[in-house]
């Protein structure tokens, strides 16, 4: 167990100065806006993974979590001066807001399971984009507006920077947090949450704690999003956000944390050459047809994503040295 | 001797039918009790009700003398109620160590900790590796548990169990499914849990020649009734026993099943 972690551990840490490096290299402004997306983006999924890879429960409203983080940070960036603390603060803000309202959307698995859970939270960020329409004084609605970002943020590489580095502390610490003793309980209620209970832990709690968790990180990728853009509008509580950080999270694999990385970093790019691709090929314009394909194809081949794909590669490939008894293959397959 | 568990008029009905019928029972601690009976005579819903997946919908069940009306699974396993399931219920695609390291997780009482690596707390692997022993699984540690066969899954419920070290333990139908080249080995465990670590069991079993020896009494529920309760010997000798097990049928009810 201990050694490809270490291994995985290294290689990620050279993957992350590498990307560091690029700004220095490189003056493409094209590429940092869209590395710049993809890291963000891949915060949101790796929170997305939290719920669904570890905890188990399925949300169709993650994007209101998003569009808290978002909001909070475009309208105190608007109403007072675009500075660093200004900045600062409005994250922690949206996180404390994204963090009591999650509480409670946590709360609510006591009573609902599974698809009911999905639909009460698709309700719920519904309930949020409405607001978001309607409540003008603040948002400006559908139109949304224009703010100006803290000075320093001006230079795009010194915001990739900024970006790249909360990455990689965000995968980290939801690594631990993962990997913890509490983090195993959470893998627990997803696999049997009756037979968790029958351990003598409270899975409500569990429960509670991972939406906490996710609904914070959330919240982030949302505050760094629409700085990137210096824009915001109803988009960002839209239902397309809760998709593209599913399908990052069941693309690059369910579970795994560096899955939905991988998998922001797919579909971010497809989605920038596909359609640009339109200009030539009409067909194009409907790139989006080419996501559903793309996902049927990822569920039905690699049911465990991509990264859970090279996993049960390598351990399969490490299996016949370990020990004399032939075993069955420890990681199965498709799981049901 | 106080008992250790005990109920009083406990009764339970889904809709007409009365599944538990005002059952009175006690035991004292270090005690080995077995309960028979035939399929539908409420076993499993007695077990329910003890470790409180079911509410009463008569009757007490107490523990160490306090009343648990109330107190949900969780509190009754921390309280010191241990329970097996009579369908397979583990983690499957967990490993067999992790199914075990979990429980000896809860027993440890390290829920929530969220800051540091599971594998820092090496002395729950060791401890999960021991129970693995004990059952005979100790070569299975790393398999998934969806990939053990079937009477294996049942050793891991029982090393899960004994996990949380709990002074009852409610074993339902711990040899269900096995093969009978397999029950030995079962029995030889639940033999050294009752004669090494001093705890009181309270089992389901069918097969009544497995228990007889390993029990110091035996309870016959038939139809939600108790129908005697006594040591091995008096109960094989009882006619009424013998009517419900060999006839299956009593004032002209058929038994039902499930």
């Amino acid at each position: 167990m201990k050694k490809p972690m270490n291994w995985s551990k290294i290689s990620l840490i050279i993957a992350a100065v590498l990307l560091a490096a690029i700004p220095f290299v490189s003056d493409s402004r094209t590429w940092l806006i869209l590395l710049t997306q993809i890291f963000i983006f891949s915060i949101l999924a790796m929170s997305y993974d939290v719920l669904l890879g570890y905890a188990g429960m399925v949300s169709f409203g993650h994007a209101m979590f998003f569009g808290i983080g978002a909001y909070t940070t475009a309208v105190l960036l608007d109403r007072f001066e675009p500075t660093l603390l200004v900045f600062s603060l409005s994250i922690a803000a949206g996180m404390l807001i994204a963090g009591i309202i999650s509480f409670f959307v946590g709360l609510l698995t006591l009573r609902l399971k599974d698809h009911f859970f999905a639909m009460l939270t698709l309700a719920l960020s519904g309930l949020f984009l409405v607001l978001a329409e309607k409540w003008r004084s603040v948002t400006n609605g559908n139109d949304g507006f224009t703010f100006s970002a803290p000075d320093v943020f001006r230079d795009r590489a010194v915001f990739y920077l900024t970006v790249l580095a909360l990455l990689v502390v965000v995968y980290f610490a939801l690594r631990r947090f993962t990997n913890s003793p509490l983090g195993r309980v959470l893998i627990a209620v997803r696999e049997n949450e009756q037979r968790t209970k029958a351990l003598g832990y409270r899975t409500l709690a569990y429960k509670v704690i991972a939406s906490v968790v996710a609904g914070v990180t959330a919240s982030l990728a949302g505050s760094l999003y629409v700085v990137s853009l210096r824009f915001v509008n109803t988009s960002v509580m839209a239902m397309d956000v809760t998709l593209d950080a599913l399908l990052m999270t069941i693309i690059g694999g369910v579970g795994t944390l560096i899955g939905p990385i991988i998998g922001a970093g797919i579909i971010e790019l497809a989605q920038h050459y596909l359609s640009d691709l339109a200009g030539e090929y009409p067909l194009f314009e409907r790139w989006i047809i080419f996501f559903g394909i793309l996902y049927i194809l990822a569920v039905i081949f690699f049911p465990t994503g991509i990264a859970g794909f090279f996993k049960s590669l390598f351990s399969r490939r490490r299996r016949p040295e370990a020990d004399a008894p032939p075993l069955e293959p420890a990681k199965p397959e498709v799981p049901r | 001797m106080e008992p250790i568990l005990k109920t009083e008029k406990l009764t339970i009905r889904f809709g007409g039918h009365t599944a538990v019928d005002s059952v009175d029972f006690e035991m004292p601690a270090n005690h080995f009790k077995s309960i028979i009976g035939p399929n539908g005579a409420g076993k499993t819903t007695f077990f329910n009700l003890i470790s409180g997946e079911l509410k009463p919908t008569a009757g007490r069940v107490l523990y160490k003398g306090k009343d648990l009306a109330g107190e949900s699974p969780i509190d009754r396993t921390r309280q010191g109620l241990g329970r097996s399931f009579q369908i397979t219920n583990v983690f499957p695609s967990l490993s067999v160590l992790e199914n075990v390291r979990l429980a000896v997780q809860s027993k440890k009482k390290i829920r929530f900790d969220f800051l540091r690596h599971f594998s820092s707390y090496a002395s729950l692997t060791e401890e999960a590796e021991q129970l693995l022993e004990l059952v005979l699984l100790k070569d299975k540690r790393d398999a998934a548990a969806s990939q053990l066969a079937h009477g294996e899954k049942r050793k891991l419920e029982i090393a899960m169990l004994l996990a949380l070290d709990t002074e009852v333990l409610l074993l339902d139908e711990p040899t269900a499914g096995m093969s009978l080249e397999e029950v030995p080995a079962i029995l030889d465990v639940i033999r050294k849990i009752k004669t090494e670590r001093q705890k009181t069991i309270l089992l389901i079993e069918h097969k009544m020649d497995m228990i007889l020896d390993l029990s110091d009494s035996i309870m016959v529920l038939f139809n939600g009734r108790l129908l005697a309760d006594g040591p091995p010997d008096v109960i094989m000798q009882n006619e009424r026993v013998q009517n419900a097990y060999l006839g299956g049928i009593e004032h002209g009810t058929a038994p039902q099943n499930g």
